[in-house]
């Protein structure tokens, strides 16, 4: 398996591409496109210049730019969405990176609220009446809002989804 | 040993060196601009009631003179990345332009290859290698906390570097900021010297010389390599470029640095090194109150 862990496949652009490759599960550049439009309404043209990759399974990669599929290297810019799962999540540094665009499944966090957020904490905001699942987690920063990460949204309560290694008492 | 007692026959003011070793240095951060504009962070920062300088030569670069760079909202959201100030120097001579094709042949942790696709604007492609895969970790996590998205992360060693991953495409630029025996750093790292020994020296300056020379082999005719230590040891600056003029299609070129310099040496130690390696940069802590560093930068014939 240590071949597979470093290797990179650009994934199909569209059904057509995934039917010849077997495989019913892999997502699709148009279902990645999708999804970031409909859940978050960040719009297509956002990633016109880049490419999306998974390596293991259901991990994808963005990377801004193109490659010869597949590659076999140790990373391939950055990690962005988990597939393969009933409800996929983008990951923290790419809801950094892209989400100031989303204007959908945005919660907007005070500072102390933001404070318990990337120090990891749950916290009930029974306020929020969108949709239930990861939302986009927005607090201000010098003067705009700003995206934090992901969170978690159930029954009233917000689960933070920052990493381990991420995590600050801020 | 006093480590530091060799160069005073090249140092100019030996007192005022050694005295400058000595002294601790603040500690820096450098704005992201893939996230944020120098002026937003600038403001996160002051926003927090942290104590933000200025460094006059780097427009994106900031001294804390209270503060540490990690425990903070711009720090949190990969708008600022901590680096000694010298170390922005090769990037800068590299120069590299959005949509190229640039190798960092001894990329970990990340200040410079983060630094170098900001220049880039996150275009094109930075193809980052390491040998060591705890650093590469360390590098990958930097990377994204910075929201980069054109580096392709590549371990092995920079000696025999393999361009086949991306169809044995040459570069444009090359940076080889190669592993030294640091001794430009002690003002971060007083224990820098602790350990020093010629023979370590020595023993690296084979490998700063197997890693430039495949940047050169590696990058198109007419393109840029840039080579770079912290360290004042000859034996693994302008000896390594000594052998690489001697080895392959290249030749030093002139450049500008904001900072004040002396030239490299042409002797040392009873050897004479090529004429041209006057046109590298020596950065003394002296005469910029920062850390020690070493550049030159190349164009590739052929």
């Amino acid at each position: 398996m240590s071949d597979k862990s470093t290797r990179f496949d650009r994934i199909p652009a569209d059904d057509a591409e995934r039917e010849e490759l077997d495989d019913p599960e892999a997502a699709t550049r148009e279902e990645v496109l999708s999804f970031w439009d409909d859940r978050y309404g960040v719009p297509p043209e956002t990633f016109e210049e880049h490419t999306f990759w998974e390596r293991g399974s259901g991990k994808l990669w963005i990377f801004r730019g193109d490659a010869p599929s597949p590659v076999d290297i140790e990373g391939l810019g950055m990690t962005f969405l988990r597939t393969r799962q009933e409800h996929w999540k983008p990951t923290t540094d790419a809801v950094q990176r892209f989400g100031r665009e989303a204007t959908d499944c945005v919660l907007h966090l005070d500072d102390e609220q933001a404070s318990a957020f990337v120090a990891g904490e749950d916290q009930e905001i029974p306020e929020w009446d969108g949709d239930w699942g990861y939302l986009i987690v927005t607090h201000d920063l010098a003067g705009e809002p700003e995206p934090l990460g992901v969170g978690l949204y159930l029954h009233d309560e917000l689960r933070s989804q920052i990493p381990k290694g991420r995590r600050r008492e801020l | 040993m006093d480590v530091l007692s060799r160069y005073e026959p090249i140092v100019d003011d030996v007192e005022a060196f050694r005295a400058a070793c000595e002294r601790s240095l603040p500690a820096v951060v450098r704005v992201n601009t893939i996230k944020a504009s120098v002026e937003r962070a600038r403001r996160a920062l002051e926003d927090e009631g942290i104590a933000v300088d200025p460094v006059d030569w780097h427009p994106g670069m900031f001294r804390l003179p209270d503060d540490q760079p990690g425990a903070n909202w711009p720090y949190f959201h990969g708008w600022i990345y901590g680096q000694e100030e010298v170390s922005a120097v090769p990037a800068r001579v590299l120069d590299p332009e959005p949509g190229e094709r640039v190798w960092d042949a001894a990329a970990a942790p990340g200040s410079k290859t983060s630094q170098l696709s900001a220049l880039m604007d996150d275009r094109g492609v930075v193809v980052a290698t390491d040998s060591n895969l705890g650093r590469l970790s360390a590098l990958r996590t930097n990377a994204e906390r910075l929201g980069i998205t054109n580096v392709a992360v590549t371990h092995e060693d920079a000696r025999v570097h393999s361009l086949k991953p991306f169809d044995d495409e040459e570069y444009d630029r090359a940076l080889v900021d190669v592993p030294c025996s640091c001794e430009g750093t002690i003002r971060k790292n007083p224990d820098t010297l602790d350990e020093w020994t010629l023979d370590h020296v020595q023993g690296i300056s084979g490998v700063q010389k197997g890693i430039l020379t495949r940047a050169i082999q590696a990058t198109r005719p007419g393109g840029t390599v840039v080579y770079s230590t912290c360290t004042f040891a000859p034996e693994e600056n302008e000896a390594v470029l000594d052998h690489a003029l001697d080895e392959e299609d290249c030749r030093l070129v002139d450049f500008e640095i904001p900072l004040d310099s002396r030239p490299g040496v042409t002797e040392w130690d009873g050897e004479e090194y090529d004429p041209s390696v006057e046109k590298a940069r020596r950065i003394y802590p002296h005469h910029n109150d920062t850390g020690g560093f070493f550049c030159a930068k190349l164009e590739v014939e052929g």
